[in-house]
């Protein structure tokens, strides 16, 4: 049996099937990102005043990698570019040049995704650290000489597992002093004092991960989140340039409209990401 | 709506972004007097004008495809 409207407009609603697919599904996409982006919001405005870790549940600031999250702002646009000229090729019945086009876009994804599982490592291995005189102190920990790493959970430490191992000290490469808007003050010297830290002094430890405070739950939920659409876009644009290509031949009116219905996805996940970075990084 | 009608949304959107985060380098510049903030106010700067070239050349590139 075939199936109806594949490359046609349906009458009654002037698009072919697909399209209006997409469309309820994004919609319901926007439901679900617009949820979360809502919870973030809620959480941090109702924070307390003051500036964190000196106040225990205050809203952190300039904790995330702002170089890094605009270089992955520019991978993701220029994906949504190479994905827009990929259908355009394809529609001037260019098909190398649409091939070429959507194997950068698929480059770019996997770009993305590698640079912020370098960010993800860095979060696992960055701890706030309360002293028992109630001062805290923020830096990237070394425990027996090793860093934590985020693939391994067993790296992650707390004041009884560090009493377990019978570890008395730990090492730990302070974070630059910020400013109440999160800026660090001394730019331009990115020298970071080690300081050594008696397990005995330390009344909590945690990293920088769901468990330590709300903004790392919605954030590593969020982007996690986001992260898991760009993967599944990023296997679909790579099945739509190589295997699934062999409808070119066959059906090229329905093949551009799996490209078409693939952009407007990635599209989606791109311009999620365009709220996100100014939200979650910069204010 | 077409791929062609969302893409210009995505730009205009990425335009909005570029000057957002123009403004905010400046403010901190401002704040900190620290040149790297400045740099990245001007490179940001930069991309909302290469944004919106691109912008009008895509719309010219791709005038024969529909919006719907």
């Amino acid at each position: 049996m075939e199936i109806p409207y594949t490359y046609k407009a349906r009458p009654d609603t002037g698009l072919y099937n697909a399209k209006v697919g997409i469309w309820l599904f994004l919609a319901s996409e926007i439901m679900l990102f617009g949820a979360l982006f809502s919870a973030y919001i809620l959480l941090r405005v109702s924070a307390p005043v003051g500036f964190w870790p000196d106040v225990g549940l205050a809203w952190p600031r300039g904790l995330l990698n702002i170089p890094i999250g605009t270089f992955n702002t520019a991978v993701l646009i220029t994906s949504s570019v190479t994905v827009v000229l990929a259908w355009a090729s394809l529609k001037m019945n260019n098909f190398a040049r649409f091939r070429v086009y959507m194997v950068i876009t698929v480059l770019c994804a996997f770009a993305f995704l590698g640079i912020k599982s370098f960010e993800y490592n860095d979060k696992f291995s960055h701890y706030v650290i309360r002293l028992q005189d109630g001062k805290a102190l923020t830096g990237h920990i070394e425990v027996d000489g090793k860093h934590p790493r985020f693939w391994n959970f067993s790296d992650q430490w707390s004041v009884a597992k560090l009493a377990t191992q019978k570890v008395t000290k730990i090492k730990v490469e302070m974070d630059p002093e910020r400013d109440m808007n999160g800026h660090v003050k001394a730019h331009g010297s990115h020298d970071h004092e080690v300081r050594e830290v008696a397990v005995s002094d330390i009344a909590f430890m945690g990293s920088y991960t769901p468990a330590t405070h709300p903004f790392f739950a919605v954030y590593f939920l969020i982007t996690a989140l986001h992260g898991l659409h760009v993967l599944g876009g990023a296997l679909v644009l790579g099945y739509f340039a190589f295997p699934g290509a062999k409808m070119w031949k066959s059906n090229p009116e329905q093949f551009i409209n799996r490209i078409e219905v693939g952009g407007l996805f990635w599209h989606f996940v791109d311009l999620v990401w365009i709220f996100l970075f100014p939200v979650v990084y910069l204010l | 709506m077409s791929l062609k009608a969302f893409h210009i949304v995505f730009v205009a959107a990425s335009v909005i972004l570029m000057a957002f985060l123009t403004g905010w380098s400046f403010l901190a510049y401002q704040e900190t007097h620290s040149s790297e903030y400045l740099v990245w106010s001007l490179c940001a700067a930069c991309s909302v004008v290469g944004l919106v070239v691109y912008g009008r050349f895509f719309l010219r590139k791709l005038r024969n495809i529909s919006f719907l």
